[in-house]
């Protein structure tokens, strides 16, 4: 038998292992739903903004971020102690019993699926190649700083501000740098001019059961271990995005005497959200009530959002930002230190706890807003941020990748390699 | 009574539809077709293996009307069709024998008059 390295729990590290590729699955699953939501054309490119998150992420994450976000620094950033991992090893990360690299792999896919959710402001219209370098500068200038905010040691969490699974660095900053995303991007040509509908309905709906599958891992792991806290975060996940998804149905019936199956899978993601933040603060019931309250903001929004000329396409703001937030202050009026161990809000008499949320609310979202907004117009300096608009009408499927998602193979000659022909092949007119 | 047929760009499908509504044609059905013309050939690769897709895909229009509006459907799926690329697609103008509204068992001119037109 191999001795466990000192303070080590082997339960907790056996559940983040099953946590880490939980979380891992979130991507794929929300390139799912995000390629559902968009026209058949752009299926492709809609799936492979996120697929390459799982790449470029990963890699800027292991080189930088993660030291940027988790090793010792200051209030505001993480300092260059682990960057390409160089002190991450089997040894348990300070304040949990889970190695080391264990726990920079689980954050890693939370940096992953994180920027590939900033992908629903842009999709249909922004180049494949810029994309993926806005990935790479996004996950390590955004996302670590909010991070190591709440997690690292940054002032947030110095001051009290409680997250339990990323109300700060996943859903706030994902929202707030969509917004900003799709104000620099600029709308699809197409946009209020044409009805541009979900191609596919079902990969909504297998994408946002596939998310909320992962999100036990997301919010269940957060608290790195099998005890209180990640028990309470387990079983809120279940009981707040159902909760949203009732309140939705009821929403939907009072404006238009239908349930629809779009607005259901955008409420189990609003719900997942919601609770993210306070997973492991809130009791049972109150997670209920959360969900069901959460519901109404982004519900409201999202129905204005489809009116303004503002194309933030798949409507990352009301579903991550606003649900985000609404969670974060959340946990401000009904953390009980009866079940988290931690914290009272203010309804169990602990205003301050309040105020210290609010502080999160008005920083996170100025801090990913304006960064994202600056990063992108700087990119748009030195390279073009859009498809063209003949390859936006022939869809960026063909136009990024030459592959269609829905080929048929009729018309499709083969190519030998003798032949030499690159693309593209002008075929001149008879 | 002549049968319009435009051959269509997919994406513009949408602009000839609004264009022949504001032309106050009504009466229309369409078909997804694929077809070549003559345009710039897509080359695909899934991989290993590299393709020439000779077909593209288009929007078939049939439009039954009087003499007096086939000008007007024409135009109409000019405006509403046309980027100036090749690939644009075709206008067929025939001759349509009989025309029958199956509800009312109109023929002909009155058959092809939308409801409630002139």
């Amino acid at each position: 038998m191999i001795a466990l390295a000192h303070g080590l729990d082997p339960a907790a590290t056996a559940w983040m292992f099953v946590a880490t590729a939980l979380v891992l699955l979130m991507t794929p699953a929300l390139g799912l739903f995000y390629a559902g939501l968009v026209r058949s054309k752009n299926t492709l490119n809609t799936f492979m903004m996120c697929l390459g998150a799982l790449g470029v992420v990963t890699v800027s994450f292991a080189l930088v971020g993660y030291s940027l976000a988790f090793s010792h620094g200051n209030g505001f950033v993480g300092g260059l102690h682990d960057v390409f991992l160089r002190h991450v090893s089997f040894a348990p990360r300070a304040g949990t019993h889970i190695p080391e690299l264990l726990y920079f792999t689980y954050q890693a896919a939370f940096c992953i699926v994180t920027a590939a959710l900033v992908s629903g402001a842009v999709v249909e219209r922004m180049r494949y190649g810029t994309f993926l370098i806005f990935l790479v500068v996004w996950s390590i200038v955004v996302y670590p700083v909010l991070a190591h905010w709440v997690w690292g040691g940054g002032w947030l969490e110095t001051r009290g501000t409680l997250d339990f699974a990323g109300g700060v660095p996943v859903e706030m900053a994902s929202g707030f740098s969509a917004f900003a995303a799709a104000i620099v991007v600029g709308a699809r040509k197409d946009y209020g001019r044409q009805a541009l509908l979900p191609h596919n309905a079902m990969f909504v709906l297998l994408g946002a059961g596939l998310l909320w599958f992962g999100w036990f891992g997301f919010n269940g792991g957060s608290g790195f271990g099998t005890g209180r806290p990640d028990v309470l975060a387990f079983v809120n996940t279940l009981l707040a995005p159902a909760c949203t998804l009732v309140v939705w149905f009821v929403l939907d019936l009072v404006r238009d005497r239908r349930v629809t199956a779009v607005g259901a899978a955008t409420a189990v993601i609003v719900g997942c959200v919601g609770i993210t933040p306070a997973a492991g603060y809130v009791s049972p019931l109150w997670a209920m009530l959360l969900g069901a309250l959460a519901a109404l903001p982004s519900y409201a929004f999202i129905l204005r959002r489809a009116r303004t000329r503002l194309d933030e396409t798949l409507d990352v703001l009301a579903a991550h930002g606003l649900a985000g937030l609404f969670g974060i202050l959340f946990i401000g009026f009904f953390a009980q230190a009866k079940w988290n161990g931690v914290a009272d809000g203010l309804l169990y008499g602990h205003a301050a706890q309040l105020g210290d949320q609010a502080l999160a609310v008005l920083a996170a979202p100025v801090y990913a807003f304006a960064v994202t907004f600056a990063v992108l117009r700087l990119l748009g300096l030195v390279m073009p941020l859009r498809a063209g608009e003949r390859e936006e009408s022939v869809g960026l499927d063909v136009a990024e990748h030459g592959e269609e998602a829905y080929a048929s193979g009729e018309g499709a000659i083969l190519i030998r390699p003798e032949d030499g022909v690159t693309p593209p092949v002008a075929v001149v007119p008879a | 009574m002549k049968l319009v047929i435009g051959i269509v760009r997919p994406e513009r499908a949408n602009d000839v539809l609004t264009a022949l509504h504001r032309a106050e044609v009504r009466g229309l059905s369409i078909t997804r077709v694929q077809g070549h013309g003559g345009e710039l050939e897509r080359v695909e690769t899934y991989r290993g293996t590299t393709v020439k897709m000779s077909l593209s895909e288009k929007v078939r229009f049939e439009v039954a009307v009087s003499d007096d509006f086939v000008d007007t459907t024409i135009d109409a799926l000019l405006e509403g069709a046309r980027t100036g690329e090749v690939g644009d697609g075709k206008i067929f103008v025939m001759p349509l024998e009989r025309a029958i509204r199956i509800r009312t068992g109109e023929a002909d001119v009155a058959a092809v008059t939308p409801v409630g037109g002139s």
